[in-house]
């Protein structure tokens, strides 16, 4: 994290302020854990446990579920499928936000303001208004090329990086902008091109703010469920459709439910959490200017 | 910025080469203000051919389609349905006739989910990054915490929610009927009036995070030294925090709200995953609402003349927002 946070207050901080403090962190903290606590410790609960009466404290702990969940719905399927898509998606994204970041921060050129603008208000869209003809213009593009974006993971890749990709730029260009432009000046005077600059010099100075856009990136396409209910079918179904598939069953199976969810959430949160002050600082460089 | 180290970098690893010096050489002689010109232009092209692909010319389509009269049976040509100039906005609009008048609730229900979803959001996020500006124990660890609801993929966050708020088997009515007594039954949070309240619950878990994240970010910018002259003059905290702190917050909050407000108007993850395909009719977001009118019944012609009326409203909204927010910057 950027600074490590100022002594206490000058005035010391009166009473009132310290227990609202203590109170209200207290109370959120319970709002923001409960959901995980109810996650984690019903998924170590047997079926007939979570069938009745909610109860707090499991009655005995079973490791059955994380067993089970692989085989209830090919969740292993889903999960490649997942991986392979927010991977891909990530790594187009990323790349191709670095070039467009560079050319936004380093050059002043006719139309500039108009790109960001334009780029950044496509986030605001409503998905549903583009899901409809982007479905029309998938199936219609296989019918008439053969090749076959509705239901592939192609489709899904392409899909998930334009919605990466503004956020991604915007953060980019906010850390590009503090790394001093002298560096690639002297990379140019010294015989690299722009593009040579850009990666001898910025992109290896850049690497937080990367990392931020990566792991960024990854959560978008890895918890995106609107277009994945729509555009995948059986063979390309992602983890944002296939979790559904303990709910459908007659009987819901809700501590594989939980076990599943869990074992989905394991890498971006443990990736997050890890990166989170990268995140912060991108955020930062981005947003608060 | 100031609050991120600048990123060190090794200018020692530039001039490392004669060899680039003599490809440049070789390169064939494109007039040098070509050049200089069209690099940036190259490097945005992947990055707007893309967006222009995915977005403006489906949403170019989707108005197309608007004015069409657009069913299953075009879906392989959908060049070939018939043109029905205004019929289906028509339809969208006539409030009286049972189209309109469940796309007027929904967007009613959206407005309202909306205003109540932001604004605790906001007010929590608020309240968290201000009490945790300073430093004590456990904060980093706390901040950390904070910030899960928004590291969880959606679906499985939602999920664990809808199995809480199931009638028999989930823990708000184990808490509520079970340990509270507070109601005499257990009610249904998931069908139902109550669903309405359920949608807004796990909302706001879910976004607040965001705001709180964008707050506490924005408070590192605010300079030291004005907290400590407010000190002198014998400005107490939580005058430091209405006098100081609330308004430096202000260009941070007029993006964050704006972004909070439309992911919220438009959110349909949530909806989707705690609801399954069908809404009950008191949670009835309006994206939601859109999809059904869509998919379900494969009338595309008015879902896309629905999608339409939503972006002209939210433009308009924003447009306004925009304009509200920046002429009190001048006033000010």
């Amino acid at each position: 994290m950027p600074r490590i946070p100022v002594q206490p207050s000058p005035m010391a901080s009166p009473k009132s302020f310290l227990w609202t403090r203590r109170i209200f962190l207290t109370l959120l903290l319970l709002f923001v854990l409960t959901p995980v606590y109810v996650m984690l410790s019903s998924s170590l609960k047997k079926l007939q446990d979570v069938q009745g009466s909610f109860q707090w404290l499991p009655n005995g702990i079973t490791f059955r579920p994380y067993v089970d969940i692989w085989k209830t719905v090919p969740l292993g399927h889903y999960f490649m499928n997942s991986l392979i898509v927010s991977v891909s998606a990530t790594l187009f994204s990323v790349i191709i936000a670095i070039f467009a970041a560079y050319g936004v921060s380093r050059y002043r050129f006719p139309g500039r303001q108009f790109f960001t603008v334009t780029v950044l208000s496509t986030q605001m869209f409503p998905g549903i208004l583009f899901l409809l003809p982007l479905f029309l213009i998938f199936v219609n593009i296989g019918n008439s090329t053969g090749i076959q974006l509705y239901g592939s993971r192609l489709g899904l890749i392409i899909t998930y990086l334009t919605f990466s990709l503004p956020f991604s730029i915007w953060m980019l260009v906010g850390y590009f902008d503090s790394i001093p432009r002298d560096l690639d000046e002297a990379a140019k005077v010294d015989g690299c091109g722009p593009f040579g600059a850009l990666f001898r010099v910025v992109v290896p100075a850049a690497i937080p703010g990367i990392v931020a856009v990566c792991v960024y990136a990854f959560m978008t396409a890895w918890g995106e469920v609107l277009f994945a209910s729509v555009m995948t079918n059986d063979s390309t179904r992602t983890l944002a459709v296939g979790l559904r598939g303990y709910a459908s069953q007659n009987d819901v199976y809700w501590n594989q439910v939980m076990a599943a969810s869990l074992v989905v959430s394991v890498p971006v949160v443990a990736g997050f959490l890890l990166l989170q002050r990268y995140l912060v600082a991108g955020l930062t460089a981005g947003a608060v200017k | 910025m100031t609050a991120t180290a600048p990123p060190r970098s090794a200018p020692e690893a530039g001039p490392s080469d004669g060899k680039s010096v003599g490809r440049g050489r070789l390169r064939p002689r494109v007039p040098d203000r070509l050049r200089r010109v069209g690099v940036p232009y190259l490097m945005l092209f992947p990055a707007l051919i893309l967006e222009l692909l995915i977005h403006l010319v489906p949403m170019i389509v989707g108005i197309v389609i608007s004015f069409k009269g657009l069913t299953q049976f075009f879906i392989r040509d959908w060049g070939s349905a018939p043109w029905t100039g205004l019929d289906n906005y028509r339809m969208a609009v006539k409030f009286n006739q049972p189209v309109g008048e469940a796309l007027l609730h929904s967007f009613w229900v959206t407005v309202l989910f909306t205003l109540l979803s932001v604004g605790f959001s906001w007010l929590i996020g608020t309240a968290a990054a201000i009490l945790m500006q300073d430093a004590f124990r456990g904060r980093a660890v706390l901040r950390a915490i904070f910030l899960v609801p928004y590291a969880l993929p959606v679906y499985a966050a939602v999920i664990t929610w809808a199995f809480m708020f199931q009638q028999d088997t989930g823990l708000v009515n184990h808490v509520l009927h079970d340990q509270l007594h507070v109601t005499s039954n257990k009610p249904f949070w998931l069908i139902g009036d109550n669903s309405f309240w359920a949608l807004v619950i796990v909302s706001v878990w879910k976004s607040w995070p965001f705001a709180f994240l964008c707050l506490m970010a924005g408070l590192q910018n605010i300079p030291r030294e004005l907290y400590e002259a407010a000190a002198m003059d014998g400005a107490g905290i939580w005058q430091q925090i209405r006098k100081i702190t609330l308004p430096s917050l202000r260009p941070v909050n007029q993006v964050l709200v704006l972004v909070l407000f439309l992911w919220t108007f438009n959110d349909f993850n949530t909806p989707f995953v705690l609801f399954g395909n069908s809404a009950p009719h008191s949670a009835d977001l309006i994206s939601i609402h859109i999809y059904q009118s869509s998919f379900i019944t494969w009338n595309f012609g008015s879902g896309s003349a629905m999608s339409v009326l939503l972006l002209l409203f939210l433009l308009v909204v924003t447009a306004f927002y925009l304009l509200f927010t920046r002429k009190r910057d001048v006033d000010a």
